[in-house]
């Protein structure tokens, strides 16, 4: 079955960027019912991919694919291929704990552990045993608060629960905490969905300045937010990829009528 | 106004009308709701103090005990006639002639064999131990005299706590006349006191009910409580880490959810049975050791420990196990790390309200043999030994008086440690809770 319609053409218009991500015909189902069918999708290096369609439409599901995070859900299998940098992440060899070291991940409530916003922010580090000594866990768990612009905040009180931040905060930090692994790509899950306006300003700046530095793919249910922070832009509809473009093609003249009635309104 | 806005407003009243009925209606509904819930407070908590005043009221007076003065001759021809003051001569010598004859001298004018019969027995038949252990102690006494405070029999014991009435028929008293005679000389004297017992808490069990103690049973319930712990709090701990986090959603999981939910169900006796059937018949273990009632009581305990701990696990958020998931942890390292410490508080909780189950359990011990009558206080998880509830049944059996103010008192002393577990629960309970 081949229900990707209008993706081709869209792709071979722009000269894009070294793919990250190749995804090629996955089928994702819940205990016996299929949530996403046959995706294709390239994910470029560097660039903010934004996944837009209404709820249910398996946009993250897909996201949750690219860091096997759909493993631990019972009843869930994943058929076709996903590579990143050509390996195949699916690959019964390849160690999923390694893979979500490279592939960082943010969530839509923000869920700091309940232990103190440096220990929150070195937790990967320690696991992973990126650090020789204490100054090096030091040095990750500041650059990396910095990165996520949080440093200024919370650098007097490093020693204080991060539960106790503010949701934007909160979700810098779990930012933060995604970036202390040196992860080549992060994922977000509507990072936004539970800040306010303000909180979600930062966030998208920060997502901005990210993108020099890694691979992000965004799921998000603001068409606003997909336009601002993304370059490109896929529209899930029913579990299938209806559309893939750059984020300007896209808003401005969707090839698709189903992409064309999301994105102005008409349903979702 | 025409017509149909008139109409209009009559219909409105009329809602009106019936909008306030139906308030009403609801707030009377919710006031008889809320008066059958205090209704029930109130029949569960008098029951509980009628429970617990009556315990109290036949039970305390066991913390108190009658104690007679003697004036005791250390004899040294009926202690040590040879004078080698050797330990195992002091030992062995009769001290119950020593007490008898001081009484004797304190009672001269009772002449008749059986009348000195019945003087002695005021004092406890325990009290030559007393005797001995003074002697024991500092073999210099031989050849003094001392005043002694001796424990009394439990029949002026129970005197002095009002059991018998000096006006009712001499017939229906097991404390005759010329015993009260002899009591109230004793009080004139000054030579009879009521003091806080001690030996309650001291000493083991007795044949005697004013020498009875629960310390023995104590130590053997701490014994039993140690095995049981250290058997089932790592083990059922482990099963349910198992299960709830790393096990796959199967036949054979569901299969062994079902069952552990069972056992959890199974009476308490069947428990014991198997641990006659298996531990002492089969691997041949002691019986009436505190080894066996804890390995016993801690299978009893592991499907609490195992269920209580799986639902602490099971409220920890998803966010948290995907946060640490999502860094790249393992599986182990996510329940090590972040599920584990989380949900401590509810294992902990879970982990002391089965032990407090098992503390107050009596009827799988007694099928392997802890009900034993066992005066020696126990030294370790293989000696013969009871428990405090076992204790209390077989004090409770016992027909006379002063044993059934020390079942109640007993009680008290297992009711004690049950609300300091459950004290413990609360307090490791807010200790370790973390909010996020």
């Amino acid at each position: 079955m081949d229900q990707v319609v209008a993706n081709s053409t869209a792709e071979e218009q722009e000269p894009a960027p070294a793919s990250k991500i190749s995804a090629q015909g996955v089928d994702v189902s819940y205990s016996g019912k299929q949530a996403l069918f046959s995706v294709d999708l390239e994910i470029p290096e560097n660039r903010v991919t934004a996944l837009i369609g209404p709820s249910g439409c398996g946009k993250s599901t897909f996201l949750r694919c690219i860091n096997r995070m759909n493993d631990v859900i019972e009843g869930c299998t994943v058929d076709g291929k996903i590579t990143m940098d050509g390996q195949d992440i699916y690959d019964p060899d390849l160690d999923v704990v390694q893979l979500r070291a490279r592939v960082g991940m943010v969530f839509q409530k923000p869920n700091p552990f309940p232990k103190s916003i440096y220990d929150n922010v070195a937790y990967g580090a320690r696991i992973h045993g990126m650090n020789e000594s204490k100054s090096d866990l030091d040095e990750i768990v500041m650059t990396s608060l910095e990165k996520a612009g949080l440093l200024e905040e919370v650098k007097d009180r490093l020693e204080e629960p991060g539960t106790g931040l503010s949701g934007g905060q909160q979700q810098r930090l779990c930012i933060a905490r995604a970036i202390a692994v040196s992860p080549e790509i992060i994922l977000m899950d509507e990072p936004c969905s539970a800040l306010d306006p303000i909180a979600t300003a930062r966030i998208e700046e920060l997502i901005e300045n990210l993108r020099e530095r890694y691979t992000i793919v965004i799921v998000t249910h603001s068409m606003q937010q997909a336009a601002r922070v993304s370059q490109r832009t896929a529209f899930f509809h029913l579990g299938n990829l209806v559309e893939v473009d750059d984020t300007e093609q896209m808003f401005t003249n969707p090839s698709d009528e189903r992409t064309q009635g999301y994105i102005t309104g008409r349903y979702g | 106004m025409t017509d149909i806005s008139r109409s209009a407003s009559v219909a409105a009243n009329a809602d009106k009308k019936q909008t306030s009925d139906r308030i009403k209606r609801r707030y009377a509904a919710e006031r008889r709701f809320k008066a059958y819930g205090v209704i029930a407070i109130v029949l569960a908590m008098s029951a509980l103090i009628w429970l617990l005043a009556s315990i109290t009221f036949t039970g305390y007076q066991a913390f108190v005990q009658t104690y007679i003065k003697l004036d005791i001759h250390f004899d040294a021809r009926a202690i040590d006639p040879q004078g080698t003051r050797e330990p195992e001569t002091l030992a062995r010598a009769n001290y119950a002639a020593l007490y008898k004859q001081a009484i004797r001298d304190q009672f001269p004018e009772v002449k008749k064999r059986r009348d000195k019969r019945d003087l002695t027995r005021l004092i406890s038949s325990g009290a030559d131990l007393k005797l001995r252990d003074i002697v024991l102690s500092d073999p210099a006494v031989i050849g003094t005299g001392q005043s002694v405070w001796l424990v009394a029999s439990d029949e002026v014991d129970q005197f002095t706590k009002g059991a018998y009435d000096r006006g009712s028929p001499e017939a229906d008293r097991p404390f005759k006349d010329k015993e009260i005679a002899w009591f109230d000389k004793l009080v004139e004297a000054g030579a009879l006191e009521r003091k806080f017992n001690f030996p309650f808490f001291t000493s083991g069990t007795s044949r005697e009910p004013e020498l009875a103690g629960i310390w023995g049973a104590i130590v053997g319930s701490f014994w039993t409580m140690l095995v049981t712990l250290l058997l089932s709090f790592p083990v059922g701990v482990s099963a349910a880490i198992y299960l709830q986090e790393f096990a796959p959603k199967n036949r054979w999981t569901d299969l062994i959810e079902v069952n552990i939910n069972n056992l959890a169900a199974v009476p308490s006796i069947v428990f014991g049975l198997l641990g006659l059937a298996v531990f002492l018949n089969f691997f041949g273990l002691p019986r009436s050791a505190p080894l066996v009632g804890g390995m016993v009581l801690a299978l009893m305990t592991l499907p609490t420990i195992i269920i209580a701990t799986r639902a602490a696990l099971g409220a920890i958020p998803p966010s948290i196990r995907e946060a640490a998931l999502g860094v790249g942890a393992s599986r182990q390292q996510m329940v090590l790390h972040h599920v584990l410490p989380l949900a401590l508080p509810g294992i902990l909780t879970g982990t002391i309200i089965g032990m407090a189950r098992a503390l107050g359990e009596t009827a799988p011990l007694l099928m392997i043999g802890m009900v034993a009558f066992i005066v020696d206080v126990p030294d370790g998880p293989m000696t013969p030994s009871t428990v405090l509830p076992v204790q209390i049944f077989l004090w409770s059996d016992l027909p006379e008086r002063a044993f059934v103010e020390r079942t109640s008192a007993a009680i008290l002393v297992l009711l004690a440690f049950l609300i300091a577990m459950n004290a413990i629960a609360i307090f490791l309970r807010k200790k370790f809770e973390r909010r996020w």
